[in-house]
């Protein structure tokens, strides 16, 4: 089971190694973890997304709970949050693909952020379930490069509808 | 208090005089010179010189433990921080409050692999509660206050402040804060009512109910309260290793200790308990062997200050979260307000049965001293003294746990979750100087002593006479009893010999006293000698090798699964 963890931290030196070191020594599984700056200038905000199968989160939790510079730990849990990934994708794009390749970008609305002779970057943001989606409808196309940020979410300021949880493509 | 200008390093003496510290232990060089210079220029702080700084992190563990005030080791930067590293692991995982002061290369050589740089916030990230590296000379006073703090509240551990030389050497206006700024931390203040209150009837039903106390009870000061709910429902109560003292050993109720070499009817009680009342305790491998069938029909309530040991081990089924001498308390008013205590006079008259059944046995007879029997004989003699204990790691530390008697907290000091040899002297060391009227005794082993004997120096010269009970097999005990059971007597690189060193020539070195014990005959004198010499004393007592620590429950086995005594074996490869 995965779950999406919230977590916001003083903005001072070492405290992203803190929390990633408690996790490394507690055999705790990060399978994407993304930190930026807050509406705050002193605090920080980690969304880190967890493997819970050998641990639980309430364990994950308590044990960040503890870090001095660790403010709040908060689950996202799906349906009550918004998540996004940012992802760029360099895909070979001789010039009778393009077009193609184009109109397959914009059914999820990746959008083109550089053009070369012989591929082209899409740049996508979206839940990252798409994202997932979107690379592996790419790659057979010759996928060159791929990086993404890992996902950042935030909760829900009320209760979603369920058919709204999920963005609607195009 | 007046603002005053002066260095960093005058501004950390003034900030730790402040909060109350009265010895620190360390070793000077060059990156906390600063600091060493300004103590030269005056400070109320007795500062105990070590011979090497993992010494300087046990006395200050030793003091600590022996006196519930925080510990405070120095440092300089490089391998005198590295040299904490052992201390703070240990402090780490005993919950002991300590606060190491490091020097640090100067702020512009931070990253260039200055001489004697290294990042010890970084290598010790895992092993304490929160470390700083002060970067600003106005950062000081706020950095120890908040130091101080995060060592004491909440569950006890390490903190470690770093700071660059140019940080000492740097003037400041000084003002003492009044209150810590640490907006991330937020230890439990109370336990939640409604789960004292759901304890307390789950204490009330329970038939065959213990109280399995561990080291946060003494961390808590609690003790009295463990002692009132215990009296209140009339419970019995198994206390851990680093519990020994935290309920008297003495009164009925006591249900001895558990775990790997626990007398086999104290497992029995607690593994055959339909309630286990977990008072500071984190259900440690040592004492549940294998988790999956620790006291399977037990329902499990768990007092704790530390929400993360809450079903970490064992599954909770009330926790309760908070400061054990008020949840103590409280559970203690309501039981003895509901508890009919005569529903476990049957469960006690029980536990009295399997104590009377499984006695703690070692071989009888033969011509060499039994380990055992210099514990029984130092127990007998320091009957009615006020004793502090220290131990090293091994089967000695597991006799000394079986066989000497505590009747009070804070007086017998071990390493338990670090299990780090060479604990015992310079803990007896920093133990001696914050009990200056207790006689301080280390029951050690040949192989600890051997990690840590340079301290009987400071023990010398600083005045703080301990005495060090060598239970002296020849042998790295603990590891040989393994070899011996596990590895088929495939006895590997053990053997370290009975008599070389000459351990009472080399206390004499020391400007010690020294004293050999080679058979029961000179035992109870020698003993009686060194707890009444007022000095530094080691005594060597040279023991049979082939004794094992019994009983046992083998690593990963199941708690009831104990092995009882078996006799020594004459073994082909021991050489005596």
């Amino acid at each position: 089971m995965r779950h999406t963890v919230a977590v916001l931290l003083e903005n001072k030196p070492g405290a992203l190694t803190r929390v990633t070191s408690m996790f490394a020594r507690r055999g705790y599984n990060i399978e994407s973890l993304a930190v930026g700056p807050t509406e705050r200038h002193d605090v920080s905000r980690i969304t880190l997304r967890v493997d819970c199968e050998h641990h639980s989160l309430e364990q994950i939790e308590k044990q960040m709970h503890k870090l001095v510079n660790v403010l709040r730990v908060q689950e996202l849990a799906p349906g009550d949050s918004v998540e996004r990934e940012l992802a760029l994708f360099r895909v070979a794009a001789p010039a009778g693909k393009r077009a193609e390749l184009i109109a397959l970008g914009d059914v999820f609305g990746a959008r083109v952020a550089d053009l070369g002779p012989e591929s082209l970057v899409f740049e996508l943001t979206a839940a990252p379930e798409d994202v997932d989606s979107f690379e592996e409808l790419i790659r057979p196309h010759g996928l060159q490069e791929l990086v993404r940020t890992g996902r950042v979410g935030l909760a829900r300021a009320l209760r979603p509808r369920r058919s709204a949880s999920k963005p609607v493509l195009v | 208090m007046k603002k005053q200008r002066m260095t960093g390093a005058d501004a950390i003496l003034r900030c730790l005089e402040a909060e109350g510290v009265e010895v620190m232990f360390g070793i000077p060089g060059g990156a906390i010179l600063p600091l060493y210079d300004a103590m030269a220029r005056g400070t109320t702080i007795r500062h105990v010189l070590a011979r090497h700084e993992q010494g300087a992190g046990h006395m200050a563990e030793g003091y600590a433990r022996a006196s519930g005030k925080v510990g405070v080791a120095v440092a300089t930067s490089g391998p005198g921080a590295t040299n904490l590293v052992t201390p703070v692991a240990d402090a780490w995982m005993d919950s002991t409050p300590l606060v190491c002061i490091t020097g640090q290369v100067r702020s512009s050589q931070i990253g260039t692999d200055a001489f004697q740089e290294c990042d010890i916030t970084g290598i010790t990230i895992p092993i304490v509660k929160h470390s700083w590296l002060v970067q600003d000379v106005e950062e000081l006073p706020h950095v120890l206050k908040a130091a101080f703090h995060v060592a004491v509240t909440g569950r006890c551990g390490p903190v470690l402040v770093d700071v660059p030389r140019d940080v000492q050497e740097a003037e400041l206006e000084l003002t003492l804060p009044a209150e810590v700024l640490l907006p991330g931390w937020k230890p439990p203040r109370r336990g939640h009512p409604r789960q004292i209150a759901a304890a307390a009837s789950a204490v009330a039903a329970a038939e065959r109910p213990i109280l399995y106390a561990g080291g946060g009870v003494v961390n808590a000061g609690a003790c009295d309260e463990l002692r009132e709910l215990a009296e209140a429902g009339r419970i019995p109560v198994v206390t851990t290793l680093m519990a020994k003292g935290a309920f008297p050993e003495s009164h009925e109720l006591h249900a001895g200790f558990p775990g790997m070499h626990g007398p086999k009817w104290s497992n029995w009680a607690l593994n055959k308990a339909d309630l286990i009342v977990a008072c500071g305790a984190r259900f440690d491998d040592r004492v549940t062997g294998k988790v999956s069938a620790f006291a399977p029909g037990a329902q499990v309530v768990h007092l704790d200050i530390d929400a993360a040991e809450i079903s970490k081990i064992r599954h909770a089924d009330i926790p309760v979260v908070g400061p054990l001498r008020s949840v103590l308390g409280a559970l203690a008013a309501d039981v003895r307000a509901s508890a009919r205590p005569e529903r476990t006079d049957p469960w006690l008259e029980l536990i009295a049965e399997w104590r009377a059944a499984f006695p703690l046995r070692y071989g009888e007879g033969g011509a060499m001293l039994k380990p055992q029997r210099v514990l029984e004989a130092l127990r007998d003699l320091a009957a009615g003294r006020e004793v502090v204990w220290t131990t090293g790691v091994g089967q000695h530390q597991m006799w000394a746990m079986q066989y000497l008697a505590c009747e009070r907290p804070r007086a017998f000091l071990t390493s338990g979750g670090l299990g780090t040899m060479g604990y015992g002297i310079p803990a007896a060391v920093g133990a001696k100087a914050a009990r200056p009227d207790a006689t301080v005794v280390c029951v050690d082993g040949d192989g600890c002593f051997q990690m840590t004997s340079q301290e009987l120096a400071t023990a010398v010269l600083e005045r703080l006479p301990i005495v060090v009970v060598v239970v002296n097999n020849g042998y790295l005990g603990m590891v040989r009893q393994w070899q011996d059971m596990f590895f088929e007597e495939r006895f590997s690189q053990v053997n370290l010999t009975h008599s070389l060193p000459d351990y009472a020539a080399l206390a004499r070195a020391y400007g010690a006293l020294g004293l050999t014990v080679e058979s029961e005959d000179g035992l109870e004198d020698a003993l009686a000698e060194a707890l009444d010499a007022g000095t530094t004393v080691v005594v060597d007592c040279r023991v049979d090798p082939r004794e094992h620590c019994f009983p046992m429950i083998p690593a990963g086995a199941a708690a009831l699964d104990v092995v009882e005594y078996e006799p020594a074996r004459d073994a082909g490869a021991l050489a005596l």
